[in-house]
């Protein structure tokens, strides 16, 4: 589904921060992105989500070559990957349903065609009797479990989440933890990046671990 | 008084779950956070610069229509003037050459100045009881012509010239022509200030929508990640820029017909004293009609339209930038995500 090959990224006139990455992520996997801070995690992230393109090197996502693909098409690919960040990126402003219904609603589409959905997602979320509240007033978990609901929301075919425990008690992470597990079972492929070492071993799941620069695999 | 508490737990439970009122959705808000004191200030700027805009196509259409007005009551005549000589007949030419103009085509009536009414043009110069026997002055014979289908002047000056050699023709050309030169003038100014009131609130949105954009960068990068396409961003900013310039536009315009309204008003009530006769020689009448009112209404859309056409333009254009930054790691001016 997603292929790196030999991809190398450098910010500037700087070092190659990622050198030689060549791996996989295969669909309905699961799997843990670890390594120290700084190690670019957030940045493979990124270029997973199509948002950095990479200094050398080939990306295929879901079949397509994506320096090859044009500008204006990249939000359409975008839309197969969710993504949750450690800060959450709620919109303030919009209430919990509302920033759940987001990527409906930049499609186009009429709420009463999604209303019940998203509905239910915070159900599921356990958001169910938070509809109505704005971010500001939600707790940590709560916000987290928004965005992943957010992230879920058009059904994505790969999950990307960013340190999505780190704002979180352990009982919550654990929770957050199950949701993840939950998702994968019915068939989304997620990638957690984490140096959260208590959580990973929470699950028997392939582990990256990026360390100066390089990637490890351990299946 | 209130119920007793129900025995059966669960029964109690079930029921209170059953008055729960059912959680309803609030109306969907906007993407973009409703105004904040930046969309006040811009709404200012729209309409002090619709206000302007108006009071500018009002003032070029009142000195249009003046001067075209004056330029109608100009050419609907033309004079015959005789200059007196030694060798001439006065009465005799003054007759002949009026007979002459009205044998051209396009000419109505013909009338000579007499000699009292010559006195009465030079009173103010030479004062009362004038005999004009004892000076050489010339005579005047004024002919009213079809505006629509006027005389080949040029003939006529030319046969007067052949049997009256004193006689000259003046057909109010160099007036007419200068009129015209003024209205032109006038239209041109007005036509400037309209181009550099539409240019600098042109700039003024461009700056606003750039503010708007970084005032709301935490809205446009979660759009970015929930996968919205450019064209969805700068919709949402059109609209929310098309709500303030549709007010801001309103409120000049309006002001701008209250000013025309209550000048005219004040014009009317005030007719034939001194200073309402000044005023009006000087700018006509300040009464701009319906068209004139027409005039701006459609200077309040063009100013709406104009001003979220930029913001649009603004926003494609400003995610291009910010995507370019972001997504090349080569840029270290970047803007990370």
């Amino acid at each position: 589904m997603i292929h790196f090959e030999n991809v190398g990224l450098r910010y500037g006139m700087g070092p190659e921060i990622l050198r030689d990455l060549t791996f996989d992520i295969p669909k309905k996997s699961f799997q843990f992105l670890t390594g120290p801070s700084g190690a670019g995690k957030t940045s493979l992230l990124r270029m997973l989500f199509m948002s950095l393109q990479p200094t050398r090197g080939l990306i295929r996502m879901f079949g397509r070559d994506i320096s090859e693909i044009p500008r204006p098409e990249l939000p359409l690919l975008r839309r197969r990957v969710g993504i949750v960040f450690q800060d959450f990126r709620l919109l303030d402003h919009l209430t919990t349903y509302e920033n759940v219904a987001l990527p409906l609603r930049v499609r186009g589409k009429d709420e009463s065609s999604y209303k019940t959905d998203v509905l239910e997602l915070l159900k599921w979320v356990g958001l169910g009797e938070r509809i109505n509240v704005l971010p500001p007033v939600l707790s940590g978990g709560e916000k987290q479990r928004a965005a992943i609901a957010r992230a879920l929301m058009d059904r994505p075919e790969v999950l990307l989440a960013d340190e999505p425990t780190g704002n979180v008690d352990p009982p919550m992470a654990k929770r957050l933890l199950n949701l993840f597990l939950e998702l994968n079972r019915l068939g989304t492929a997620v990638v957690i990046a984490t140096h959260d070492l208590a959580l990973m071993e929470q699950v028997e799941a392939r582990r990256m671990i990026l360390s100066e620069g390089h990637l490890d695999i351990y299946d | 008084m209130t119920e007793p508490p129900s025995r059966n737990p669960e029964k109690a439970s079930a029921k209170i779950q059953q008055k729960r009122p059912e959680l309803r959705v609030r109306p969907t808000a906007p993407i973009l956070p409703p105004s904040n004191i930046q969309g006040s200030a811009l709404m200012v700027v729209i309409s002090i610069m619709a206000f302007l805009a108006c009071l500018t196509l009002g003032g070029v259409s009142m000195v249009r229509s003046t001067a075209a007005s004056w330029e109608s009551q100009i050419s609907r005549e033309i004079t015959i003037q005789i200059k007196p000589d030694d060798n001439l007949d006065m009465e005799k030419a003054l007759t002949q050459a009026r007979d002459l103009a009205l044998t051209f085509v396009g000419t109505k009536s013909g009338q000579i100045v007499d000699e009292a009414a010559t006195a009465r043009l030079l009173e103010p110069w030479l004062g009362p009881g004038l005999d004009l026997k004892d000076l050489p002055v010339p005579r005047l014979v004024i002919i009213t012509i079809d505006e629509s289908n006027p005389p080949d002047f040029d003939s006529m000056r030319a046969l007067l010239k052949d049997s009256i050699p004193q006689a000259s023709l003046d057909d109010h050309r160099t007036w007419v022509d200068r009129l015209v030169s003024m209205a032109h003038t006038t239209v041109m100014i007005g036509t400037g200030i309209l181009l550099l009131v539409f240019t600098a609130m042109v700039l003024t949105v461009v700056f606003a929508t750039r503010g708007a954009l970084s005032g709301n960068r935490h809205v446009v990068e979660v759009l970015h990640f929930v996968g919205a396409e450019s064209s969805f961003v700068a919709t949402e900013f059109q609209k929310h820029f098309l709500k303030i310039s549709l007010k801001g536009s309103a409120i000049g315009s309006a002001l701008a017909a209250l000013f025309f309204a209550t000048a005219g008003f004040w014009q009317s009530r005030t007719l034939a004293t001194p200073e309402t006769d000044q005023a009006t020689a000087l700018f006509g009448t300040f009464s701009v009609g319906v068209l004139g009112y027409a005039g701006i209404f459609a200077t309040m859309i063009v100013i709406a339209l104009l001003t979220t056409f930029t913001a649009r333009l603004t926003v494609m254009r400003t995610i291009y930038e910010i995507d370019t930054l972001r997504s090349d790691p080569t840029r270290t001016d970047g803007i990370g995500s």
